[in-house]
């Protein structure tokens, strides 16, 4: 197989977007492609197109959303493939880019990930979210994902003795990082003690579903990312020196999430890491930085255990050791992960990798990881039933 | 004041409102909102805060900017009955205004809300404020409520349940009249409704210089 990197990366600024979904498409594209020193139009090189969303049919009304945005960018004749996973769209959609040049199929591929989700009211928005649970056994019984989220985390807490003050210290510190990130959606640190602590907190942090509050729920953003995806022996073609994807590894899991022999594992997740370390030739101690699918706060932590960067049980005690911070032994979420950052979910996947490419390059600003080296993404579909984990790793 | 006879038959009467006694609330930023009643004679202050979202059109900020200026100019000017203006302020810089009015003993009509500084919930706790006010302070056994925007209608009539009465006259126009019974407000107060009395005598000094804000989050590159 060919060796596949990443040339190029684009970005909107998450939150409510003023131009339609197709739009924002491309503008994410463009910087991508700009960034890979790649022109649209004739010659452009773009072999394949491939557009992560999972809501665009059913929020937006639009299908076949990868042909409309290669006719915007003018990148005919490429191939286009719209890519629907869940939440894990994204990275499911670079996985695709990746076997696609992989094969030897293409040469280039352009992944863009977005979804314009504020056009509905919150509660439509989680109502969407719904449909990917299991129809008889879950959704028709009105269960959402916060749902979901608030029992994983209450037997977490049984079981493992994680704190609310343990998630918000999670959430504060995702939020500090989205402050060095400009194109993150909330530009704002909220104080732990205000929102754990202070006598006003149940009714300025209210639960959303208990245990879990406000403030341990990620934002509904709007917003896109993109990647050039570029075969490494044409490496020289690119303005910058492409960052390798060293490894790719998806599981799944049971749809029914009470169909799990135990329920606080996270099985899908824990295969898919060990299939990307193995893919890679490392191990979770090589992992410099991770940006892990925190759309709840309880997530981050169990995501950290299954992905081997804790074991299991004691990601919350490195939390409160300052290790997942920028600064720490293994920070996590320097982009302000899906808590801050923002979470449109066909954009997530591949906005985790537009971050690790950054950090990888050097190119993160005040949230760098100084000699970052190896990356680790972890893209959860459902709720835990697919999950995607990536690896990438500078090319020395 | 000197009130001549036609100037005094322009003015409604006036009922004896018992103050809002102010109170302070900490957000998630781990900042102090102060809550108090505004007087007449912090009304143009509190225009010059309103008058630059008059123009915003995102988010029903115009609709909403202009109509509270006209009321807080019929608050001044006397020709409004039993209107009331509460101010949040945070170190003394003015973040968002709301305004009502008694309908008579029993029921109250909210008017307006505008939060300035945004991602705080600082609306809803105003709002939160009003309700307290109409219930708590004046005794009132309802409320009366509509929505000109999409946020007011998800935070008013959702998240309080509020009672569809659309029989009955509003003074402003957007949904149909709601209503929130003395049992709603019950229920949905301590959920909605925080805050600590008294409020520190130097915080209050300070909040009461209503500061102008020196941004406005709608108006990016808004200089005063």
């Amino acid at each position: 197989m060919r060796k596949v990197g990443i040339a190029g990366v684009g970005h909107t600024k998450f939150g409510r977007s003023e131009v339609s979904l197709v739009d924002m498409l491309a503008l994410a594209a463009l910087e991508a492609l700009d960034d890979a020193g790649i022109r649209t139009g004739r010659r452009h090189g773009v072999d394949q197109v491939f557009v992560a969303s999972m809501g665009a049919g059913i929020l937006n009304r639009q299908s076949s959303v990868a042909s409309a945005l290669v006719d915007t960018l003018n990148l005919q004749p490429a191939m286009a493939e719209t890519v629907e996973n869940g939440p894990a769209s994204g990275a499911s959609a670079v996985k695709l880019g990746y076997m696609a040049i992989a094969s030897g199929m293409c040469d280039v591929a352009l992944v863009v990930g977005g979804e314009l989700m504020r056009v509905v009211t919150g509660w439509e928005a989680t109502d969407f979210v719904a449909t990917m649970l299991h129809p008889d056994a879950e959704y028709a019984y009105g269960l959402t994902l916060p749902a979901f989220a608030g029992m994983f985390t209450r037997l977490y807490m049984d079981k493992y003795g994680v704190t609310e003050k343990d998630l918000a210290m999670v959430a504060v510190k995702n939020h500090e990082h989205a402050m060095h990130n400009p194109v993150a959606h909330i530009q704002l640190v909220p104080s732990f003690h205000a929102i754990i602590e202070d006598e006003d907190a149940p009714v300025i942090n209210p639960y959303v579903a208990e245990p879990l509050r406000v403030y341990d729920v990620c934002p509904v953003s709007d917003g896109a990312a993109a990647v050039v995806l570029c075969a490494m022996d044409l490496a020289d073609r690119f303005r910058k020196k492409p960052v390798r994807i060293a490894g790719i590894g998806q599981a799944t899991d049971t749809h029914v999430v009470a169909e799990r022999e135990v329920p606080t594992d996270l099985l899908a997740v824990r295969l898919a890491a060990q299939r990307a370390y193995a893919m890679a030739g490392l191990k979770p101690e090589d992992i410099d930085v991770a940006e892990l699918h925190d759309a709840f706060t309880i997530l981050e932590i169990a995501i950290s255990e299954e992905a081997g960067l804790f074991p299991k049980g004691e990601g919350h005690l490195a939390v409160r050791r300052g290790e997942t911070r920028v600064g720490g032994r293994i920070p996590i979420n320097t982009s302000g992960g899906l808590k801050a950052k923002g979470h449109p979910l066909g954009a997530t996947g591949v906005s985790q990798i537009v971050e690790l490419v950054r950090q990888l390059r050097g190119e993160a600003g005040g949230r760098q990881v100084e000699g970052a080296r190896h990356g680790l993404a972890v893209n959860f579909g459902g709720f835990g039933n697919n999950v995607v984990a990536t690896i990438l790793s500078k090319e020395e | 004041m000197i009130v001549d006879k036609l100037e005094q038959s322009l003015r409604p009467p006036e009922t004896n409102m018992p103050p809002y006694p102010p109170k302070y609330i900490t957000l998630a930023s781990g900042e102090k909102m102060v809550v108090h009643q505004a007087s007449r004679e912090d009304v143009p202050r509190l225009l010059e805060a309103v008058r630059p979202l008059v123009t915003v059109e995102k988010d029903f900020y115009d609709i909403v900017a202009a109509r509270l200026y006209a009321e807080l100019l019929a608050y001044q000017r006397y020709r409004v009955k039993d209107e009331y203006v509460l101010v949040g302020t945070i170190d003394g810089v003015i973040v968002g205004i709301v305004n009502g009015r008694m309908v008579d003993d029993k029921v109250g009509m909210s008017y307006h809300t505008v939060a300035i500084k945004r991602g705080l919930r600082i609306g809803a706790q105003l709002f939160a404020a009003k309700m307290e006010y109409h219930m708590d302070y004046l005794g009132q056994q309802e409320v009366l409520i509509v929505a000109e925007s999409p946020i007011g209608y998800r935070r008013w009539m959702i998240e309080y349940e509020l009672e569809s009465r659309p029989s009955t006259w509003h003074e402003l126009g957007g949904v149909p009249t709601h209503v929130l019974t003395k049992a709603l407000w019950e229920k949905h107060k301590p959920m909605k409704c925080t805050g600590r009395r008294p409020v520190p005598p130097e915080m209050l000094e300070v909040a009461k210089k209503l500061i102008l804000p020196s941004e406005y989050p709608q108006i990016p590159g808004f200089k005063r």
